[in-house]
């Protein structure tokens, strides 16, 4: 079938010269907040803000415990305000949520073969759970002897 | 007597009509009645003028995708007694973000002019003479491009793509898994052809990796895994192309693969 382009908002598109009066339907700013499935992703994107956020904090801890005890005590100080408690509490939830969706996306990207053969995806996801559980047990081990 | 649902089926005359609108239709619920059932018997018996597109009515043909409840799915394969419950009924629209040309049938050439942009087919840089026979390929190079090879063409994965609807020129789901089934062919040659189309802000680049694609894919395709795999491609060929930069032989996103 012959096409024709199409100058659209953001390039060309292709379609037939043949049919002209098409419905075009309109695609609402908040198409995200009417399935979960879109939501879901739109969450999952959102939560790589708060993983920026415990990556900053994590460097304001570096940086009071090089500069000396007592910027480490404000710093501790600081961390005990509602506000901020309440930040890392919503921030938890979507850092967890945030690994948890990654992990499980990974095997969709990186198909892993053994003699020829495409691994399970749930085999390809399981050692990055290990690898997360070890990791946190060391870390918890470290902050709680 | 048969249970009855109704089907809430989205009618759009050219000539008449603005926008769509609703148009109920009572139909019986057999327990072997799929919804192109449905269709066919409203049209055979109430209205002839209701528009869709079917043919093979066993999933196959990929002609008879449309919005079931919100969902793109084949209408061949979505059994009304999934729905027959308490008076439920199932609204059945034209597949989404593609431009309707009547009823519950949509304008597909832009997806076709998208799809053969990748060359869907087995490019050869030289054919060797027929008498050394048909191209030999062991299961393992079978396997690798098989799942991509399932698609359709039945574009329930554009309708499902977010960013098909907010980006009209995204090359889509189903033309990249069918390029990365070529990519993945050991018989083809033409990967590197196929990345200037692949390898560009409208092709793997514009996805965000909803996955909606892999979810809705009735053939189980997964394209949102070969769009992924062909990033990862790309980015080690561009990687490479700093690390060899002269007398660089063709790194494409095939050998990335691991086809000769």
């Amino acid at each position: 079938m012959p096409a024709v382009n199409q100058e659209t908002t953001k390039g060309v598109t292709s379609y037939t010269p043949f049919h002209p009066r098409w419905y075009r339907p309109h695609v609402s700013v908040y198409w995200w907040l009417g399935e979960w499935h879109y939501l879901k992703f739109i969450l999952r994107e959102l939560s790589s803000v708060f993983v920026a956020v415990f990556v900053i904090e994590t460097l304001f801890l570096l940086r009071a415990l090089r500069h000396s005890p007592e910027a480490y005590a404000h710093f501790q100080q600081c961390m005990g305000n509602p506000l901020l408690i309440g930040l890392n509490i919503v921030s938890l939830f979507f850092v967890v949520f945030h690994t948890i969706t990654w992990f499980n996306l990974a095997p969709s990207a990186m198909p892993v073969r053994v003699r020829g053969k495409r691994l399970p995806e749930v085999l390809v996801a399981a050692p990055s759970y290990v690898a997360w559980a070890v990791v946190s047990g060391f870390v918890c081990w470290l902050v709680l002897r | 007597m048969a249970d009855k649902i109704v089907l809430e089926i989205a009618r759009y005359s050219p000539e008449q009509d603005y926008e769509p609108h609703f148009e109920n239709f009572e139909v019986p619920v057999y327990k072997e009645w799929v919804v192109l059932d449905a269709l066919n018997h409203v049209k055979d018996m109430v209205d002839g003028t209701l528009t869709y597109r079917w043919s093979c009515r066993m999933g196959i043909c990929g002609s008879c995708g449309m919005m079931i409840n919100g969902e793109p799915k084949l209408a061949c394969a979505t059994f009304l007694s999934s729905y027959a419950r308490n008076g439920n009924k199932i609204r059945v629209e034209p597949l989404r973000y593609f431009p309707v040309v009547r009823d519950l049938v949509t304008e597909l050439s832009d997806f076709l002019v998208k799809l053969k942009k990748v060359k869907p087919w087995l490019v050869r840089k030289e054919e060797p003479p027929l008498a050394q026979g048909e191209f030999l390929q062991t299961p393992e190079q079978v396997d690798r491009y098989k799942q991509f090879s399932m698609c359709i063409n039945c574009t329930l994965c554009y309708a499902a793509c977010p960013v098909v609807g907010l980006d009209p020129v995204f090359v889509g789901p189903a033309a990249i898994a069918l390029a990365q089934r070529y990519n993945m062919d050991s018989r083809d040659q033409g990967a590197e052809e196929r990345t200037a189309v692949l390898a560009h802000p409208d092709g793997i680049w514009g996805c965000t990796f909803v996955g909606e694609c892999t979810r809705v894919c009735p053939k189980h395709v997964d394209p949102a895994g070969a769009i992924q795999q062909y990033k990862i491609a790309a980015v080690l060929d561009w990687l490479k192309s700093f690390v060899m930069p002269r007398g660089r032989e063709t790194q494409n996103a095939r050998s990335e693969s691991g086809n000769d």
